[in-house]
């Protein structure tokens, strides 16, 4: 198993490398100068313009910019924002906490609620039940996300108020955030209603970020269950005078969860790498919208930077779902 | 009285063209400790017949039968619940493909452990020694450490051993063996035919033994029934059924066999199984019967007497010399 680990880490330098030239080169490609977003309506003169570009380093040649970009990474230093000042490391890891809180309860949704419809889907293939959760599930799928979002406000902000429209936690509650992520701190905080605000602000965002994910699960449960049903190791199981739930839920559950997992992975690292029209409208302060806002101002290393931390946690999250492959059939960690 | 009792058993599926019959009106009879062969060719509804009795089929199969009892209990009625306490403990089957009949995704100690927890009180530890000996008795060596291993790990012959292992793990009265040798080495198939025979020997159970090779019913059964089209064409002693077989079917089978060939060629069956479209009026080998008339073509045959062979024929075989004219 660790030498199956290490052999993939090793695929990860190539990529790794690839993902920094791309994100480098996606930037400069951009129409737009840094320089001339920054200096914003008032303009700059010829003079501190020039002197900008040789602080930045644009006047070097863009291999020579592409040299001190990578040896600034493998040095630990991946720059500081135009617009801050802080360094790219320090934001991504003030946002992140935020946007993998919310990744991980949509994709805790999305699992618990959509492994056991997917299930219960195809067992009762073509039954009322089947036919009504697929449909659900296409609709869930094909939905504009910012729309479903604006609806579940309107009800459940608007009309019974039960939840806040935007951001993390109440106005009232002040403490540290040592952990970044809300629960914890909430709940650490001691202050009273503290923890329960933070999960009425994170319940709406969570929703809304899970309902794709959590059709893909389903439909893809549903499809892998119904193939490994008719296996001749399912009939093995039902000859030992197992219990339905036990072959069903054990048996064939097991072998139908390697798909299963491939799409909870690709959900999740899609989900890390920022929940773009989610965060924007709970106002969620998490890496996407920063990767946005970044992108417009022509902020060079936040967009660089960041992209290649996405990159890193998707490849981090591909090694796990790999992993957990092996761990699930031992058949494939022979491969 | 006997251990397993089905008569008049009709399976049917429904199919995208119609209901297709694949088994027509089946008796078995099997004693306790008779070894009892099923022969036919593929799609005779030998396999079916034994899934039904399992309760195995699919929810697309139809299941009639005018009785269908094992050890006095009737399998036409009874629960799911109630059948799950039989099937794997007093009714074990194995099947044809032991490589795929194995979970890949759990080791063979677990899965046998799994029907020992399902139908005995033993405990953690006494299960984990009743699998010692099980595989001792299947013949698989070094018990400890391969109770460990996965499915993929082992050849299809261990696998084989380890579904039997299974199967006879709460101690059957019955097992029915489905084509348990057709995947495997010939060399490894008089192995496992050996080992079914010996523990069935040891056991004193049951054994009904699916099969497509007269070579492993003469080697191992004490009776055989003849599988047809989904019906029973004739069923005698293993002695009786190569001496004078009543059936034209079965004789025709039997001259098949190398071992029994007088010519150069070897003698084939011409034709094939009628399928879902094109069963005959009459008797379903009629097509392929050398000894057929209008009669045979026209009016389904009636079964014969038991010193006939139950054989489903208008003009059975009576003498040696009649079968091999």
């Amino acid at each position: 198993m660790l030498k199956f680990a290490l052999s993939r880490l090793g695929t990860f330098i190539p990529t790794f490398i690839g993902v920094a030239l791309i994100s480098f080169a996606f930037i400069r490609v951009l129409p737009g100068d840094p320089i001339i977003v920054m200096a914003g309506e008032r303009g700059v003169s010829p003079e501190r313009y020039e002197e900008l570009r040789q602080q930045y380093g644009f006047d070097q040649p863009i291999w020579v910019q592409f040299w001190d970009y990578m040896t600034g990474i493998l040095q630990g230093d991946l720059g500081q924002s135009f617009v801050t000042n802080r360094p790219v490391w320090d934001e991504f890891f003030t946002l992140f906490p935020a946007t993998l809180e919310l990744s991980l309860c949509a994709i805790i949704i999305a699992t618990a609620i959509g492994i056991p419809a997917g299930v219960i889907a195809a067992v009762n293939r073509g039954k009322f039940f089947d036919r009504a959760l697929m449909s659900t599930a296409l609709i869930g799928y094909s939905m504009p996300i910012f729309w479903w979002a604006l609806l579940l406000i309107i009800v459940f902000s608007g009309n019974l108020g039960w939840t806040p429209v935007s951001g993390r936690i109440g106005l009232l509650y002040f403490f540290d955030t040592p952990t970044g992520f809300m629960l914890i701190d909430s709940a650490m905080s001691g202050q009273d209603g503290a923890f329960g605000s933070a999960v009425r602000h994170l319940i709406l965002p969570s929703i809304v970020l899970a309902t794709v994910p959590l059709a893909v699960i389903a439909r893809q449960t549903r499809s892998a269950m119904l193939e490994v049903l008719s296996e001749d190791y399912i009939r093995t199981a039902k000859a030992k005078g197992l219990s339905t739930a036990r072959v069903n839920g054990v048996h064939a559950l097991r072998n139908a969860l390697i798909p299963v997992i491939t799409v909870i992975g690709l959900s999740v690292g899609t989900l890390l790498a920022g929940a773009i029209l989610t965060e924007t409208i709970f106002s969620w302060p998490g890496i996407g919208k920063w990767m946005v806002d970044s992108i417009s101002r022509r902020d060079y290393p936040v967009v660089q930077g960041g992209l290649l931390l996405i990159a890193v946690i998707v490849m981090i999250v591909n090694l796990i779902v790999d992993i957990l492959y092996g761990l699930i059939n031992p058949k494939i960690r022979k491969r | 009285m006997s251990l397993l009792t089905i008569r008049n058993l009709s399976v049917s599926f429904a199919t995208s063209s119609g209901q297709f019959r694949a088994v027509d009106g089946v008796d078995v009879d099997v004693n306790p400790g008779e070894i009892l062969a099923i022969v036919g060719e593929s799609g005779s509804g030998k396999s079916v017949s034994m899934l039904a009795t399992m309760g195995l089929l699919p929810w697309t199969a139809t299941i009639t039968a005018d009785q269908m009892s094992f050890d006095g209990r009737d399998l036409r009625t009874i629960s799911a619940k109630e059948r799950r306490k039989i099937v794997g403990n007093e009714l074990a089957m194995i099947f044809q493909e032991p490589m795929s009949s194995l979970n890949p995704c759990f080791t063979v100690g677990f899965q046998i452990r799994e029907a020992l927890r399902k139908h005995t009180s033993l405990s953690a530890r006494e299960r984990h020694a009743r699998c010692v000996e099980l595989f001792e008795m299947v013949g698989i060596p070094d018990p400890e450490k391969r109770l460990k291993t996965f499915p993929h790990q082992m050849s299809g012959g261990m696998n084989q051993r380890v579904m039997i292992a299974m199967a006879i793990a709460c101690k059957p009265r019955l097992l029915i063996a489905d084509e348990p040798t057709t995947a495997l080495d010939v060399t490894i198939q008089a192995q496992i035919l050996d080992l079914l025979t010996g523990l069935q020997r040891e056991t004193g159970m049951g054994l009904i033994l699916i099969t497509h090779d007269m070579g492993v019913v003469a080697e191992t059964a004490e009776r055989v029934s003849v599988q047809y089209a989904g019906q029973k064409v004739e069923d005698q002693t293993v002695q009786g059924l190569f001496e004078t077989p009543h059936h034209p079917y079965t004789s025709a089978l039997l001259s098949a066999l190398p071992e029994r060939a007088t010519e150069k060629h070897l003698p084939t069956i011409p034709g094939v199984v009628p399928g879902q479209h094109d069963r005959p009026a009459g008797c379903l080998f009629s097509p392929r019967c050398k000894f057929a008339d209008d009669t045979c073509r026209q009016t389904p045959p009636p079964v014969q007497s038991a010193a006939l062979g139950h054989a489903r024929c208008h003009y059975p075989l009576t003498t040696p010399e009649e079968v091999s004219a």
